[in-house]
């Protein structure tokens, strides 16, 4: 078994280059059918379900009757392929689809989230991830209880933990559901199923071994899926296939096109959306949010050493920058399309609005673009509508013209006019991107609930086999409620993930920097510090949402943790003055934390090995 | 296992390389960006550079920052004796 595994990670290059060849060899195969006239809807099943087979076919592979197996995937994931499971953790559905289109309707602004959602791994590397590898822990609640004494600083831990990757879970769920509806034809909560199933089947024999390996794969799927539609388009418009390059080009045209329609907030001027303090205080909640929420850092307790781990997070980011940044590149060459193709053209009679793109209906007709207040269904609809709100030719303006924020990805194949087959390719690449986050999110929080709430609290003399079928089970509870919620949650429910950022960072942060950097830090102090700091942040959510109060300085509450983290630090800080400093004992364990060399710290993995 | 002066300077370097590249992660992440109005009147590769910086330059500052922050910081673990075998 130790040889066939050791077998296994030898030949991962191998492994992977065949996967990735037989992915290719797959959607070719896909466009020839295509081409002998398949109909696009078998397509599409073929892509949801030969993909979703792939995945559950690693998970099954890769089950385990193992502890170690089950939480840290052995600690034997070498650093770049750490680094690209964790790539397809973090990047979510709204990475994928979401955030180009962000950046469409932001421009310049919209980039506090490109540089929040990637600046945030400086931190992890310095700050976090080597130190709670060494450490060895299983979970993020683990080292706050070691940490900090005891059990109460672990269960405000894991009720931080559930608090943020619930509803984070509950969009990805979604991303699935709407992703496969569209791609199956099939309604929504139907879609959420089928996510549910293949996130299942994923995680449930092998824990974090399985979703590891799964990971990989699906970051695979996904970035292909996102490089190839605009690299083909770059080719098409620009001569080269190097779209993040190419698009400074695109930019200029888009300025002055902005400029001939008497646009004011031009594409590439920074704080026309936003003003400073809310595009600063934006990209510092991210990051510090980045460093804090637990499906991320756990991904850090699998690499074999702590070396690793640093070098880890470094790939990680390289994985993740490839297609982030590629994404302002999507949201500028869809810009110079909708400039190019729909403003400035005439509505006032059928054969204009015939020669739109045909995007714009493929599109109208599943309510994601909208012209003259109507959903852009067909062209008759569309005379219909303006003719009745007296316009006449359509203007860079949300009332005339405007499409849903997913369009600029889920549409870039038809804008280059390419076949079915591309567009299969992106909604898998979408659900790969939803299904591995959803993977590690769930992970995360049963894992909490198995390991911290279950064996450490209730019954620490539970069976290696008894650990596991709680494990397992809990997993399917979990994942059982996320579906359940994300099916009967209302619609909006989506915007709150935005502010698991803000809650993570202020009720996880301090706690964990503040254990490794200073060693007198103690536990009233940190337990004041989570409490406080997730606390004010989370009264800031809800005040300023609810209308019951004004925002402080005019901050947006998707920054909460502005507030929330100076209040936990100074909490920290302040109560660990006042009372008696942490015993020899924690002191001795920071410096253990502080130097890689020697066994891991958490007695448990040290008994196992 | 190393004395305790000796653990002590260890730390000291690893927090001076911590300190360090914090501020690199600042002046990415941050202090430029402050100067985008003004760095957008010059262009780079055809983009204006204050959008460049963080659509792309910052990143690829973070991802360098990273592996460089890995390398020097197992330097000074091999330095003191503390590196893993």
């Amino acid at each position: 078994m130790q040889q066939q595994r050791d077998a296994f990670v030898a030949n991962l290059g191998k492994i992977y280059g065949i996967y990735t060849g037989g992915f290719l060899a797959f959607v070719i195969f896909l466009a020839i059918l295509e081409q002998l006239g398949v109909p696009n809807y078998i397509l599409g099943y073929l892509f949801v379900f030969l993909t979703l087979a792939v995945y559950a076919g690693i998970g099954i592979l890769s089950r385990t009757t193992q502890i170690s197996e089950y939480y840290v995937a052995g600690r034997r994931v070498p650093a770049v392929y750490n680094g690209m499971a964790t790539a397809a953790d973090w990047m979510s559905a709204a990475s994928f689809i979401g955030m180009a289109g962000s950046l469409y309707l932001l421009g310049y602004d919209g980039l506090a989230f490109v540089l929040g959602w990637t600046g945030g791994y400086v931190l992890v590397a310095t700050l976090i991830a080597p130190y709670l590898r060494k450490f060895g822990a299983y979970t993020v609640p683990d080292f706050l209880a070691a940490r900090y004494g005891g059990n109460f600083a672990r269960l405000i831990g894991v009720i931080i933990l559930f608090s943020c990757s619930m509803v984070y879970l509950m969009g990805q769920l979604k991303g699935t559901g709407v992703i496969a509806s569209r791609l199956l034809g099939i309604p929504v909560e139907y879609g959420v199923f089928v996510g549910l199933v293949g996130i299942l089947v994923c995680s449930m024999l092998g824990g974090m071994r399985a979703v590891t390996w799964t990971q990989v794969a699906q970051y695979i799927v996904l970035i292909v899926a996102y490089l190839i539609p605009v690299t083909i388009l770059s080719a098409q418009r620009t001569g080269v296939p190097v779209p993040q390059i190419m698009y400074g080009q695109v930019l200029q045209r888009i300025t002055e096109l902005e400029t001939q329609y008497g646009i004011t907030k031009h594409h590439v001027a920074p704080f026309v959306n936003e003003d400073p303090l809310n595009f600063f205080a934006l990209v510092l909640c991210l990051m510090i949010g980045t460093a804090a929420l637990p499906h991320v850092i756990m991904r850090f307790f699998t690499t074999p050493s702590v070396r690793e781990a640093r070098t880890s997070v470094g790939w990680a980011l390289f994985f993740i920058f490839l297609l982030y940044f590629t994404a302002p590149a999507y949201a500028a060459f869809a810009k110079l399309e909708i400039f190019e193709n729909v403003i400035g053209k005439a509505v006032d009679s059928l054969e204009s609005i015939q020669q739109l793109p045909a995007w714009v209906f493929i599109y109208g007709k599943v309510g994601l673009v909208t012209i003259c207040g109507q959903k852009a269904v067909d062209p008759q609809t569309v005379l219909q509508a303006c003719q009745q709100a007296g316009i006449t030719a359509l203007a860079f303006d949300p009332k005339v013209f405007s499409i849903d924020r997913d369009v600029v990805v889920i549409s870039m194949p038809e804008v280059a006019g390419l076949p079915y087959v591309i567009a299969g390719l992106v909604a898998a690449g979408g659900l790969a991107a939803a299904l591995s986050t959803a993977d590690g999110l769930l992970l995360a929080m049963a894992n909490a609930l198995s390991h911290d709430i279950y064996y450490k609290m209730i019954d620490p003399s539970a069976s290696t086999a008894r650990r596991l079928v709680v494990a397992r089970g809990l997993l399917f509870f979990v994942a059982a409620l996320a579906a359940y919620l994300t099916i009967t949650a209302p619609a909006h429910i989506l915007a709150y993930v935005s502010w698991a950022f803000s809650l993570a960072a202020a009720g996880l942060f301090p706690a964990l920097v503040l254990g490794v950097m200073w060693k007198n830090a103690n536990t009233p102090g940190a337990i004041a510090g989570m409490i406080g700091g997730f606390g004010v942040t989370l009264f800031y959510i809800v005040a300023t949402n609810t209308g019951w109060m004004q925002p402080w300085f005019g901050v947006r509450n998707i920054s909460a943790a502005l507030f929330g983290l100076p209040v936990s630090f100074i909490l920290t800080w302040a109560v660990s003055k006042m009372t008696t400093p942490p015993p020899r004992e924690i002191q001795e364990f920071v410096e253990q934390l502080r130097i890689p060399r020697g066994p891991v710290l958490m007695e448990e993995a040290r008994r196992e090995g | 296992m190393a004395s305790p002066a000796q653990m002590e300077e260890y730390w000291r370097k690893t927090r001076n390389l911590l300190v360090t590249t914090l501020v690199l992660w600042f002046v990415f992440g941050f202090v430029i960006h402050a100067f985008a109005k003004v760095l957008n009147q010059i262009t780079f590769l055809g983009f204006p550079l204050g959008f460049y910086m963080a659509a792309q330059g910052s990143l690829i500052a973070f991802v360098l920052i990273i592996f460089w922050y890995a390398h020097r910081q197992n330097r000074i673990d091999q330095e003191f004796g503390v590196a893993e075998d």
